[in-house]
């Protein structure tokens, strides 16, 4: 299988998505002739020309409303945002334009609209550039989030977003576009709202979203080393719509459960997971859940210490020995 | 009371019009008789559609805000009636004149109003969201302003699709100084994208006039200008000036797929809302000027009369069937049922309410305790 960074599986999954449906259109600051901030759409431009791959002024709030407005015409718009921490000026067009407008039409208008870019910390850039809103997001209904943590998956997500009828916001990470991953050539999809077990294991689940993933199956490898546990991680992909079915069943197999994301913890995608858990699952716990987020407070320029601030192995072992104990 | 604030309309529209300089426009010379009557009955219905809205709204049976449209009808029958069948239209929350005269029926829009089952949006929008798509209008959006990128999307969906077509953007006075406004400006102009931004200058924002509200040198439209978009001032209580000049910009939107700017005066004859007691920011004598001698309805009435279009027995018979039609809507509303509440959770999103095979979406959309 061909083996392709996380930036070029983004990049396949537009190739590909434009080729196969004319009204899908990619838009953003800097996506065409500048061949994107970190290149994910770099060479878009050459192959399917200006029409089809648009550059925009620095206007969030402007082209983002273009691009759901054209979309309920039948356009199948694909937004980047440079950081979704820009996303904020453009709050209202994401939240009320997006996500309401099947609801309060009653059904008559559609907004097949995908929004991407990255959302991650840990890049040293202060508060500002760092924000992960999938959270805030996801907490409104009529707006669905996913957050790749691989290449297979990021391109996979990307292409049942856009070709999904409603808002889907897509959520990258600035590290991740590098990492290397097996990535067929052919057609697929992963289906919006489908968990993955990223390791099998049988003492303690992980789940996790986005890079916390690779931060949780990193910390799996010392907790089975080191202290001889043995640990299944769940990747969420999807946060909503949330693969309940196999995290609950994951939970049941273990008993034990350590929620892990680069959130902050106030109503993060967690708190919504340890009160699903509870609820449906109580019975099958032998410990309290566990949780391990970013540390709470905007995000830290300082280097050293934005490498603490965000789950990293170490507290992630950490928080599953207390799980354990 | 404290002190009046004066319109910054222009002042010709402080003395009473006299016959238009724009009847014999090519948009108003080929308006037969038939046409014009048409026009006319269009006023008449939105006017005693709302009329009978303020009925119900006292009765305590609508909720919310409800905002009138009594006073400002010529510009929407007027820049609506100039429309092809590729044109489409966006505006913000004083958008029942515009669902009339797309060709919403009285019926489901009195019954939004009620939250009913029956209502255009199935009772799940009310007054300030209302929407027909397949009549090419595009809501009824509740966030001054932030309907205005909207529209340009609208419009560069037409235009990317290859049809000559436009969309009309409206907002009021108040909108002109958001930054969606300005960014949906400019990104209209910079993509030579045919959308038609219309403010309805009616003078004030909610109670703020527009001097109290707008830095300005001469007119909200001017700021076209520094985007290098044309714009045009338009007298809205003359119908044929407002379809003489829509038509304009609908040309330069087919033809050149330009933008434009339209500001339009007018004036509303209620408060801002229903929940708006109209006491503190305009005198009375300024309403009563608005409504004996520069009401749009009167003043196309009286061309229709002068023109032999029209006569007395004519208007009455229009506006009592308008009544009568606003009466039924009422009856029609109150008879409804109000939605089952399994309808709470439906029309959030398209592959929720069809999931199947073919869908892609999996797992749990909707969360409950
Ligand atoms: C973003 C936002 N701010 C404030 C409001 C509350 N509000 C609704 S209408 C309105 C006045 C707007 O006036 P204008 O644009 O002149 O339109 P008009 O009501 O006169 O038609 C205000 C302040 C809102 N709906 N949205
Ligand atoms: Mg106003």
């Amino acid at each position: 299988m061909p083996v392709l960074s996380y930036r070029e599986a983004i990049r396949a999954a537009l190739r590909e998505e434009l080729a196969r449906d004319e009204n899908v259109v990619v838009m953003g600051e800097e996506v065409a002739q500048f061949n994107g901030a970190y290149k994910v759409t770099e060479g878009l431009l050459k192959e399917f020309g200006p029409r089809r791959v648009v550059d925009t002024p620095i206007s969030e709030a402007g082209f983002i409303g273009v691009g759901i407005g054209a979309s309920m015409l039948g356009i199948r718009p694909v937004m980047e945002l440079m950081f979704w921490s820009f996303s904020y000026v453009a709050f209202d067009q994401i939240v009320n334009n997006a996500g309401n407008i099947r609801y309060m039409s009653g059904g008559l208008i559609n907004c097949p609209i995908v929004i991407r870019g990255p959302a991650n910390g840990g890049t040293n850039v202060g508060a500002t550039h760092s924000h992960t809103p999938e959270a805030i997001l996801a907490s409104h209904p009529g707006i669905k989030v996913v957050c790749p943590a691989t290449p297979y998956d990021a391109k996979g997500l990307m292409k049942a977003a856009i070709r999904d009828n409603d808002p889907v916001y897509v959520m990258e990470n600035t590290i991740l576009y590098n990492d290397k991953g097996e990535v067929p050539d052919e057609d697929y999809i992963v289906p919006l709202g489908s968990a993955d077990v990223k390791r099998v294991g049988a003492d303690l689940t992980i789940v996790a979203h986005g890079r916390a993933v690779l931060t949780s199956l990193k910390a799996a490898e010392i907790l089975e080393k080191e202290h001889g546990v043995s640990v299944e991680v769940v990747d969420l992909r999807s946060i909503r719509p949330l693969d309940e079915a196999t995290v609950l069943a994951s939970v049941r197999k273990t008993h034990r459960v350590l929620l892990v994301e680069e959130n902050k913890p106030f109503c993060g995608v967690d708190a919504q997971l340890a009160y699903l858990i509870q609820a449906k699952a109580f019975d099958d716990l032998d410990a309290p859940i566990g949780r391990v987020s970013s540390i709470d407070a905007p995000q830290i320029y300082c280097k050293p210490l934005e490498d603490i601030q965000i789950p990293n192995p170490a507290r992630v072992v950490e928080g599953a020995l207390k799980v354990l104990a | 009371m404290a002190k009046p604030n004066a319109l910054t309309h222009p002042e010709s529209l402080k003395r009473p019009p006299g016959p238009s300089a724009y009847a014999k426009d090519p948009a108003n010379a080929r308006l037969s008789k038939a046409d014009k009557i048409r026009l006319y009955t269009q006023m008449a219905r939105i006017r005693h559609f709302e009329q009978r809205c303020i009925r119900t709204y006292q009765q305590g049976k609508i909720g919310g805000f409800l905002h009138l449209y009594v006073g400002q009808e010529a510009i929407a029958v007027g820049t609506l009636s100039v429309l092809g069948k590729d044109d489409h239209l966006i505006t913000g929350y004083r958008d029942h004149g515009h669902a009339l005269m797309v060709g919403m029926d009285m019926n489901s829009c009195m019954a939004e109003l009620q939250g009913k089952a029956t209502g255009c949006s199935k009772g799940k929008g009310g007054s300030m969201h209302y929407f027909a798509p397949d009549k090419n209008y595009w809501g009824g959006h509740g966030i001054v302003g932030g309907q205005a990128p909207l529209g340009a999307g609208i419009a560069y969906a037409l235009k990317h699709k290859g049809l000559k077509g436009c969309c009309l953007t409206y907002m009021g006075d108040g909108a002109v100084n958001q930054g969606a406004v300005h960014e949906a400006y400019n990104l209209a102009a910079l993509w030579d994208i045919p959308v038609i931004f219309v403010i309805e200058n009616n003078g004030y924002s909610m109670g703020t006039s527009q001097e109290r509200s707008t830095a300005h040198p001469g007119s909200l439209a001017q700021r076209a200008e520094g985007y290098g978009m044309d714009w045009d001032l338009v007298n809205g209580h003359d119908l044929y000036e407002v379809r003489a000049k829509t038509a304009a910009a609908v040309r330069r939107a087919h033809e050149k797929s330009r933008p434009t700017v339209l500001e339009i005066f007018t004036y509303r004859y209620f408060g801002h809302s229903m929940s708006d007691p109209d006491k503190t920011y305009r005198d009375k004598e300024e309403i009563k000027d608005y409504r004996e001698n520069k009401d749009p309805i009167k003043l196309w009435e009286k061309a229709l009369l002068e023109e032999g279009v029209l006569d007395a027995a004519k208007v009455a018979a229009i506006n009592e069937a308008a009544m009568d039609e606003a009466e039924k809507a009422a009856a029609f509303a109150d008879a409804s049922p109000y939605p089952e509440p399994s309808a709470i959770t439906q029309d959030i999103y398209w592959e929720e309410d069809n999931r199947g095979p073919k869908t892609t979406s999996r797992g749990t959309i909707i969360f409950g305790d």
